[in-house]
């Protein structure tokens, strides 16, 4: 049974604003190919930059391109079904201006 | 022979300290920074003693770009219908040693590593450090980074809260959800006469906030506001276990509903939001601190969880700047002696010991422990505040009971063996 978890903000358009460069050929970050809905659920409620999403109908989905590297998935579901945390390819990634 | 005397992985408050230590007292020193430039990965609430910087750099201090001098302190305890605020301000707050300043970390870690390389110290920026090298003996001899080997006689690792080193150089384990904070931040953009206005500060002076209640909707974590020159970050604190496993809304939730609070929502308004940041905070204090040296290497900073979260103020930085003096010191030192084993670098572990990042630490052990099953903190006593506070300030005009009987059924609400068992909880811990 997954959570009922409600939300009104947009965080995509808050990373919006951010500078990124964004490696398009490889994923730092890869999940377990079926993650379970209760370690997934914990990541849509820790991950600050809304990475870890699901739909109306529960599908999940996650995307590495806005990843702030702060590492807090690896904690949380370092052992359980997040696969690779690595950091990004050299000079990519985010980049703070303001920190 | 050793491509450098010294390589440092990081160039953060620990880092770049290290670096410029090492390179005053002459040694060749290689700093490895992931960030295409100091900073640029790097993420504070945050606020910064005075005190660490002054003993790094008496001579150019008044250089150094801090946002504002932090004049007020705020605490609110927040209920979901009300927040009850602290407000103190002190001339002891400003005086010379004693003085806190907000810091925005991409141009304060900037600063930090040009101090580095004026005083000599080379820089790589934008690769990460995938490995450290060993020699047969497991002795740390240098760094794999972008595919390059490079080898310097000590290594001093700085690469903060989500180290991936740490386990190769010290054998730290990854640390546990209920070891680590996740922090979400916004900066929103505000001209400086507004925010002195708002803040109610003289100009170039600031406030530091922190709000615990209703801000995480009553789960083990805070709120934080800082004011910068010509900015305000504000951002949510959270456990990483305990938001998994209990929060009902995530991070980034409670900082949009904290965003809209009708007591926060004003001194934000017409600010220009211009960046979303992330970053984890070590709270598990010195139980939870993994060995700082091992043969060839030496830790410093946030992978080492120098941090305290005390609840009323959070330390790291200074912390992590007085230790990346101590480390820089005691490798240099140990360089002169010719001996960077374990034995060599003890020498920092006493330095350390005998300063007060470690005396602060030890006498903080039991904080993170008792903050984390401090429920009431969270909901509880700012809803009781809320109602002792109704209970002066509401007039309807009916006859108005004796206090101590409007008081006495709230605070036995929460319970008077509650209230004393906390407050004898928090002396003992604090």
């Amino acid at each position: 049974m997954s959570r009922d978890i409600k939300f009104t903000v947009n965080v995509d358009e808050y990373l919006s604003l951010n500078k990124y460069e964004v490696d398009e050929t490889s994923a730092h970050i890869e999940l377990v190919d079926e993650p379970s809905d209760e370690e997934f659920d914990k990541l849509i409620m820790v991950c600050p930059a809304a990475l870890y999403k699901r739909d109306e109908e529960g599908r999940k989905s996650f995307d590495y391109a806005g990843c702030l590297e702060c590492g807090t998935c690896r904690v949380a579901c370092g052992d359980t079904i997040i696969k690779k945390w690595e950091n990004p390819q050299p000079t990519m990634g985010v980049e703070y201006r303001f920190g | 022979m050793a491509d450098f005397d010294a390589i440092v992985v990081g160039s953060g408050c620990a880092g770049a300290v290290a670096a410029y230590e090492l390179a005053k007292a002459g040694k060749s020193v290689l700093v490895v920074e992931r960030g295409n430039f100091a900073g640029a990965k790097n993420m504070t609430g945050g606020r910064i003693y005075g005190h660490c910087l002054r003993a790094v750099f008496p001579d150019n201090y008044d250089e150094i770009p801090f946002e504002r001098k932090v004049s007020h302190e705020r605490i609110s305890l927040m209920s979901p219908d009300s927040n009850f605020t602290i407000d103190f301000a002190s001339d002891a707050l400003l005086k010379d040693g004693q003085e806190s300043y907000t810091v925005l970390r991409s141009t304060f870690d900037q600063w930090l590593a040009e101090q580095a390389e004026d005083a000599g110290a080379e820089y790589i920026y934008g690769i990460a450090v995938e490995e450290l090298l060993k020699d047969e003996n497991g002795k740390v001899t240098g760094v794999s980074a972008g595919g390059d080997e490079i080898t310097a006689d000590v290594v001093v690792l700085c690469d903060g809260a989500n180290s991936l080193l740490a386990e190769q150089a010290v054998g730290a384990p990854k640390p546990s959800a209920a070891q680590m904070a996740v922090g979400v931040k916004e900066v929103f953009e505000l001209p400086a006469e507004e925010i002195e206005k708002r803040f109610q500060c003289n100009p170039g002076e600031g406030a530091a906030w922190l709000f615990a209640g209703d801000c995480t909707h009553g789960t083990f974590g805070g709120g934080i506001i800082y004011t910068n020159k010509e900015s305000i970050s504000i951002g949510i604190v959270a456990g990483i276990e305990a938001t998994a496993e209990k929060a009902t809304v995530p991070v980034y939730q409670m900082l949009e509903d904290l965003k809209n609070r009708p007591e926060v929502a004003p001194v934000l308004k017409g600010a220009k939001l211009v960046e979303h940041s992330g970053h984890m905070v070590p709270e598990g204090g010195i139980t939870t601190m993994p060995d700082l040296i091992a043969d060839g290497v030496l830790i410093a900073g946030d992978n080492a969880t120098m941090c305290v979260n005390l609840g009323y103020t959070v330390r790291g930085m200074d912390y992590a700047v007085a230790a990346g003096q101590m480390a820089g010191q005691a490798a240099a030192k140990a360089l002169d002696a010719g001996d960077t084993s374990k034995a060599g670098l003890q020498c920092y572990v006493d330095a350390l010991e005998n300063s007060f990042v470690l005396k602060d630490l030890r006498q903080f052990k039991n904080v993170p422990n008792f903050m984390e099953h401090f429920d009431r903190m969270f909901c509880g006593y700012p809803e009781m505040i809320r109602d002792m506070m109704n209970g002066m300030f509401v007039v309807d005009g009916t006859p108005v009971p004796p206090m101590k009987k409007t008081m006495m059924p709230i605070v036995k609400g929460v319970g008077f063996m509650n209230l004393f068992k906390d407050v004898r909880g928090a002396m003992k811990a604090l």
